[in-house]
């Protein structure tokens, strides 16, 4: 016994090392996942059995206009919500600066990440507010009609979107603030020697350099815009009539609402947007694995 | 997050000892009172009762009134309580169905409800069985501004001309008709529920709701043309999808609107605004079809016993305690609302007594629940859904309709 661990020691140790954690994301990760997918093939309310039904619930999504709604307005939101990277950007290269108390004005920058999402719909709601919003205020001011964002089914995406983005800018200012100070001086010295200034400075010279940042901004942005759930609830609750619900929320409206508790096809709705993560995902994994290999 | 965590156990170590220690004595009753007045109100009632019964000890186990429409389901399937709050009408069908309610037929015959509740029965009856005790109801009207009425001398509408003609002389003093706040979409389905109501009459919407008609049946229509009339007539207040109803009562309480199609609940918040006994009003929705009997909406909560009871008896005992009239007066006191007993006393108020007469003689025609408790849950919210849109987008009636026929084909 004594020897087998010896000779194999350098082999076993590592699983050893791991088996907690691969128990714990087997057991809270992979298994729940195997579980929604053969889940959205059962009828089922959450209390009674459950009746297996086949491919029907997909059959029915396809069928299914809101579900096509959702899944539009996750489009949107996943390209949209990308316009936090370079506005995280160009926020991070205005406060890269040594001016006398440019902590407090990044603090102030960064405050938005800090609060509760809730707390940014709910400003946002009170900014949109049809009669007594700042924004209407400022229309009317300048002689425009009022608009009720959240309650056209045109707007009420982006208007919600607008608002996602603005803590997520934050985020991604930070992220960039602390590549920035990664930057190599010497790069940045030859690059002035060679002519390089403003624009061409940034993209050839600066930005090569924040790849990483970039890569970790975008990764966070992206699985920021598919959890796009609290917005949404507090600032619209999916409406009006549906036109602003993104797969999460329709899931969690047929799964687990006042009004839902049709467990197999909130599950169905799950499938699809697993599968959407998996492209991100394999995207994802794909380029971690070329890093690992070239370093 | 220590002391998040010791709450934590603290609170598990309660579920515990609530879910064995099943001495006899102890009555475990869940619920959703989480307002404040309902709250005090439910808190009397459990002194009450332990005052008189002595040997039982009443846990009660408060939920926050929304976060209780999710939780009911996986404690009435995991650790029951003795006795759960809930509603009367199709909303309690999952539960009775799946066996989780239990029918306390004993308790209705001792108590004499069979005669004392004839009116909240229905909405407790399943398969020939009683399944609850309702303790208290409310109603729903035209609330208006009785004083901005009475300025502009404009007489309490009593059919649809009128109350259309009432509208136009609103608009014609810049004030708005109908106050509205449509972004929970539940208010929506009042306006329907009325409008369906006074055109095709009491049988025909709850054959409705219960998925018997088909939403591209004429009578349907006729319906929706007379809620288009108040939509193209501007009736509604603007942007109502943007505002929850409790925005929607600060233009009634200013002026810039006289009427809100609305529960009886809509009323201490407008008083807290600023309106008085003079200058707020209700009235019945109008007849639109002459010759249909007027019917009223009235939804009704409920307590069940459950089928996972430990305590049944004294659970018996509580439900018992809760029909007796004296009980359900003094209830419905503190509520505000009214009681489902008939043998219990209404609280002096003008609404209150406006609202008992009114449901007591003045809907021959029945009373409905609501919209989304006499239909099965997912179709009160397309249906709710749907009439938001309605009302926003009149143009798309035939398509919404359509929606709504395939909705209830493959839900019923």
């Amino acid at each position: 016994m004594y020897s087998y661990w010896k000779n194999n020691q350098l082999k076993i140790a590592p699983w050893i090392f791991l088996a907690p954690g691969i128990f714990m994301f087997s057991l809270y990760v992979i298994f729940p996942i195997f579980q929604s997918i053969s889940l959205s093939f059962y009828q089922w309310n959450g209390l009674g059995t459950k009746t297996y039904i086949g491919v029907e619930n997909y059959i029915e999504l396809m069928d299914d206009e809101y579900f096509f709604v959702s899944l539009k307005n996750n489009v949107i939101w996943l390209v949209l919500y990308l316009l936090a990277v370079p506005a995280g950007l160009f926020a991070a290269l205005f406060l890269n600066q040594t001016v006398r108390g440019i902590r407090i004005y990044k603090s102030i920058f960064f405050f938005p990440f800090v609060i509760s999402q809730v707390v940014v719909g709910l400003v946002f709601s009170w900014f949109y507010d049809p009669s007594n919003g700042l924004l209407n205020i400022i229309l009317e001011f300048f002689g425009f009609d009022t608009i009720a964002i959240l309650a056209e089914e045109d707007y009420v995406t982006y208007g919600i979107i607008a608002a996602g983005l603005w803590p997520q800018t934050a985020y991604c200012m930070i992220l960039y603030l602390t590549g920035l100070n990664s930057v190599d001086p010497e790069q940045i010295e030859a690059g002035r020697i060679d002519n390089a200034r403003g624009w061409r400075m940034l993209w050839y010279v600066i930005l090569p350099q924040l790849k990483p940042a970039t890569f970790i901004a975008v990764v966070v942005t992206i699985i920021g815009a598919l959890r796009s759930f609290d917005l949404i609830d507090i600032m619209t609750g999916g409406g009006p009539w549906g036109s602003s619900r993104v797969l999460a929320y329709y899931m969690y409206e047929k799964a687990f609402s006042e009004y839902g508790f049709r467990m197999g096809y909130g599950a169905a709705i799950a499938v699809v947007l697993l599968l959407i993560m998996m492209i991100y995902i394999a995207m994802i994994l794909y380029r971690l694995y070329k890093d690992e290999k070239g370093g | 997050m220590k002391k998040i965590f010791k709450n934590q156990i603290a609170l598990a170590l309660a579920g515990i000892l609530a879910g064995t220690s099943a001495v006899a004595g102890t009555l475990v009753i869940n619920g959703d009172t989480s307002d404040p007045a309902p709250k005090a109100a439910f808190q009397a009632v459990i002194d009450g009762f332990e005052a008189e019964n002595p040997d039982v000890d009443v846990v009660y186990n408060l939920f926050d009134h929304e976060g209780y429409k999710a939780a009911i389901r996986n404690f009435l399937s995991a650790d029951a309580p003795d006795i759960a709050f809930w509603y009367a009408g199709n909303r309690m069908a999952p539960f009775v169905e799946a066996g989780l309610f239990a029918p306390i037929d004993d308790v209705w015959a001792d108590q004499g409800l069979y005669s004392l509740m004839a009116s909240s029965a229905p909405g407790m009856t399943m398969d020939g069985q009683k399944w609850g005790i309702p303790y208290t109801y409310y109603n729903w009207g035209v609330y208006y501004r009785q004083d901005i009425f009475e300025d502009l001398g404009i007489a309490v509408p009593t059919n649809w001309d009128e109350f259309i003609a009432a509208g136009e002389t609103l608009k014609a003093n810049g004030i708005t008709p109908i106050t509205i706040g449509s972004k929970y979409l539940w208010t929506a389905g009042g306006v329907f529920d009325y409008l369906n109501l006074r055109t095709n009459g009491y049988e025909f919407h709850m054959a409705l709701t219960s998925g018997d008609i088909a939403w591209t049946d004429d009578r349907v229509r006729a319906t929706m043309a007379n809620y288009q009339q108040l939509i193209d007539g501007d009736f509604f207040l603007e942007n109502h999808a943007a505002l929850s109803w409790q925005e929607a009562l600060a233009p009634m309480a200013s002026g810039e609107a006289a009427m809100y199609i609305m529960g009886n609940f809509a009323v201490a918040p407008l008083k807290e605004l600023g309106l008085d006994d003079s200058s707020l009003g209700l009235f019945q929705f109008p007849a639109i079809t002459p010759g249909v009997p007027m019917a009223e909406e009235a939804p009704t909560d409920t307590i069940h016993l459950t089928a996972g009871a430990k305590n049944p008896v004294d659970a018996k005992r509580f439900l018992a305690y809760a029909a007796r009239p004296d009980v359900q007066t003094a209830w419905n006191k503190a509520l505000g609302q009214l009681p489902t007993n008939a043998g219990a006393g209404v609280t002096d108020d003008k609404f209150l007594n406006q609202a008992f007469n009114m449901l007591n003689n003045d809907a021959p025609g029945g009373v409905a629940q609501f919209y989304d408790r006499d239909t099965k849950a997912e179709m009160a919210s397309i249906g709710m859904e749907a009439f938001q849109e309605f009302m926003v987008k009149p143009e798309r009636l035939e398509k919404i309709l359509e929606r709504l026929e395939k909705a209830r084909q493959k839900l019923y």
